[in-house]
């Protein structure tokens, strides 16, 4: 794959990413998730305002951005949480606040010279 | 993890002298290592392209939003990634804002990043705004967890 189709890959599922994190329910859905267990669409609902539908549908982007993936535990479906795309977009937001670092290291230089 | 980039920077240099600095199109250009078309103007796009050793290839493009003299210069673009061969038109801008506050005869220089989630006000990443030890601590239980299950 040439560096522009990687680029392009790696901002697709950034901007995947902060999607699926935009809304309140699925990041309700995450903070559930986020302790370890794994959990079926059943468990999420029981403590939930949402209808069994309307999970499953907010699992599905989650899914989709890698933020969830599902496993199969005899004969159910469970969610669990992949803390990897997260962890993506912190290094990638600790490189752009490095760069800043050096450029206002140079503007520093340059106005007190 | 936050979505926003702050830092803040003091400066031995007056307020104008940071102004000019981060608002002429030249002096931006000497320190961010750009080379820049033509002046910065607000509400019009900057472009130019990058003179940053091994990052030639690179274009500048940034829409310019507020200059407010010696005190605020802001614009949107998309950091650090502006690679010919992409289409960005669909990708999330964020917001570039430089303040200004005079100190003495020096000069306070705060620099915010914002709007990586597309929205530059909401809450989205409150949930996740934990300090950094909560965070990290969580993400190697997740990890035992994952390691331990058969």
């Amino acid at each position: 794959m040439s560096r522009g189709a990687k680029q392009r890959v790696a901002l697709k599922v950034r901007a995947a990413v902060f999607a699926a994190l935009g809304a309140e329910t699925r990041l309700a859905l995450i903070e559930k998730l986020s302790t370890g267990t794994p959990r079926s669409i059943s468990r999420l609902a029981e403590d939930s305002t949402l209808t069994r539908q309307a999970i499953t549908k907010h699992l599905r982007v989650l899914e989709d951005a890698g933020v969830v993936q599902s496993i199969r535990v005899g004969r159910e479906s469970l969610f669990e949480f992949r803390s990897e795309p997260l962890k993506e977009l912190q290094s990638y937001l600790e490189r752009v606040s490095e760069q800043w670092d050096e450029a206002l290291t140079r503007l520093k230089a340059f106005v007190e010279s | 993890m936050s979505n926003v980039i702050e830092k803040r920077i003091e400066l031995n240099a007056s307020v104008s002298r940071v102004w000019r600095a981060l608002t002429d199109y030249r002096e931006f250009g000497e320190w961010f290592r750009v080379k820049l078309d033509g002046p910065f103007m607000p509400g019009e796009v900057s472009t130019g392209h990058i003179t940053y050793p091994g990052y030639e290839h690179l274009k500048w493009e940034a829409a310019v939003q507020k200059m407010e003299p010696e005190r605020l210069f802001s614009f949107t673009w998309h950091p650090y990634a502006v690679d010919p061969k992409v289409d960005y038109s669909n990708e999330p801008a964020t917001l570039v804002e430089f303040r200004l506050e005079p100190k003495d005869k020096r000069t306070v220089l705060y620099l915010t990043e914002s709007g990586f989630d597309t929205l530059p006000k909401n809450r989205r990443f409150e949930a996740f705004r934990m300090n950094e030890d909560g965070w990290t601590e969580q993400m190697t239980n997740i990890e035992n967890h994952l390691k331990q299950r058969p």
